[in-house]
């Protein structure tokens, strides 16, 4: 499942963009493809808002009963929230990827690099390489 | 990811393609390591029953006269003189003591044995045994290859083994089998060995059979368990119920650097029984004390501490993490760690990707094993 309103990374994450009074914010996750590859997740380590980064960093980890693998912010900006229920309940994560298991919000810091991101075709296109 | 034609396979490899499971390399092998997922089969385990293909493990037969003593002179368990039906838990060590393999050694006859080692290590420990075989007296022969190795684990394992049809009319037999006892029995295909063992901590059993029984065993045994909620469990939660019980994974708590009195299988070492392989290494160890230990650490802080993460004490590092992951059962991180001997009166914490995860050392081990008296006993779980 790849939903077609949202933005994807190299590293399954996926961008949902949305509008606010002071600019563009993404909403940020990772797909059931990452998830599925994890296996159970059992902790999920996220930033802690206010903080700025920029496009790549590794602000978090997602911990599987396996493996770890580092949460890259999607696009540069300022942590404007993080998904307090998935800190208590990471299994949102594998069961709900695209909406409950959501991860952070970023108020996002340089539109230019949107242009990046790849869209869902492009995605399902990487999934199926 | 995808597994490559290479990797050898088991009778039931195309049954795990079949039925979803995620399949990985492992020593050489295409295995299942989870279907439904790893902390589901966990508690499938833990509470009813569940089925593994543990066909990578290597069995080597050892027959003859000089068997006995010649074995007993490779492995620091005491073998020689165990009834016929006995199976021994058992390292087999370099002359410096430092573990080649730790393994099951079945007494199949007077002169018939049964050496089962880890599938990573097959391969050296069947040239070890070959390099040091007697010119008369003994042979051997390596039987993995014709050999498929199904266990059935968990509290209703025994309700669920007795609806297999091979073994109507062997109720007493397998009402009689205690812990680390087997018998063996006539199959379609030829001999197979039901073996009381396993490596989960709960009540068990370990099926040898020749390949062609493989399959049909396995099928029966999961339409049998339907109503007993019996499903297929891959390496993933295999490794996860063993750490809970605080079993030795070799490659992890055990290696050629490792000695079994550091890894806490001191009780399969037998220093009065005559001499064998590593016994004078292990005995100056026993008398000078080891620089090592394992212990048990729960984890204070949020994350998990794998294998070599570095454990510090008062900053300090004194040792490394053996293995480490999320217990499903107790719902804590938790890890095995080899550190120096006295360490632990200090604060501890383990280095995870450069952040120092407060721990403290728990009792051993982190869950109780239930393989002997009641599969269904009250574990003293923490609240």
């Amino acid at each position: 499942m790849v939903p077609d309103d949202r933005m994807y990374t190299q590293e399954h994450e996926w961008v949902l963009i949305e509008d606010d009074a002071e600019g563009k914010v993404g909403l940020v996750g990772v797909t059931d493809f990452a998830a599925g590859e994890l296996g159970d997740i059992v902790f999920v380590e996220l930033p802690e808002t206010g903080a700025e980064f920029n496009q790549g960093d590794a602000v978090g980890t997602i911990e599987s009963v396996k493996a770890v693998a580092d949460l890259y912010l999607p696009l540069s900006g300022e942590i404007i929230e993080v998904n307090q229920a998935v800190a208590d309940h990471p299994e949102l994560v594998n069961s709900d990827p695209f909406d409950e298991g959501w991860l952070l919000k970023v108020r996002i810091g340089n539109e230019e690099e949107l242009e990046g991101l790849l869209d869902a075709r492009a995605y399902r296109n990487l999934l199926e390489g | 990811m995808a597994a490559s034609s290479d990797l050898k396979t088991t009778p039931l490899t195309d049954w795990h393609r079949e039925h979803g499971a995620k399949m990985v390399e492992f020593a050489g092998f295409e295995m299942p390591v989870q279907y439904a997922g790893v902390l589901a089969e966990h508690e499938a385990v833990r509470d009813r029953v569940g089925l593994f293909d543990i066909t990578h493990m290597g069995e080597i037969e050892v027959r003859g006269g000089g068997a006995e003593a010649w074995l007993e002179g490779l492995v620091t368990n005491r073998i020689a003189g165990v009834p016929v039906g006995k199976v021994v838990y058992t390292a087999m060590c370099r002359e410096d003591g430092g573990v080649l393999d730790d393994m099951l050694i079945y007494r199949l006859g007077a002169e018939r044995w049964l050496v089962v080692c880890n599938a990573s290590n097959h391969d050296k420990i069947a040239g070890w045994l070959r390099g040091r075989l007697p010119a008369s007296g003994v042979v051997m022969e390596d039987v993995s290859d014709a050999t498929a190795l199904v266990a059935v684990q968990g509290p209703d394992s025994r309700e669920l083994l007795g609806r297999l049809e091979r073994l109507a009319g062997r109720a007493a037999d397998v009402d009689a089998l205690d812990f680390y006892t087997a018998f063996l029995l006539d199959g379609p295909g030829g001999e197979w060995i039901v073996s009381r063992t396993g490596y989960t901590g709960e009540h068990g059993y370990e099926l040898y059979l020749p390949n062609a029984d493989a399959l049909a065993v396995w099928r029966e045994l999961l339409a049998e368990g339907q109503d007993l909620g019996a499903e297929p469990i891959g390496l993933a939660a295999r490794d996860t119920l063993r750490f809970e019980v605080c079993y030795c994974l070799y490659g992890h708590e055990l290696g050629e650097d490792v000695s079994p009195l550091e890894a806490g299988i001191g009780w399969a070492v037998k220093l009065k029984k005559d001499a064998f392989v590593g016994k004078d290494a292990l005995a100056a160890q026993k008398r000078d004390g080891v620089p090592r230990k394992l212990v048990c650490l729960e984890l204070d802080d949020r994350g998990i501490a794998r294998q070599d993460a570095p454990v510090l004490e008062d900053g300090r590092p004194v040792g490394k993490v053996t293995s480490g992951t999320f217990s499903p059962t107790l719902k804590k991180a938790l890890a095995l760690a080899l550190v120096e001997t006295g360490t632990g009166s200090g604060d501890l914490a383990v280095d995870v990707r450069g952040r120092a995860l407060s721990c403290h050392t728990v009792a051993f081990p982190f869950v109780q094993a239930r393989t002997k008296g009641d599969p269904r006993a009250e574990r003293n779980l923490p609240a």
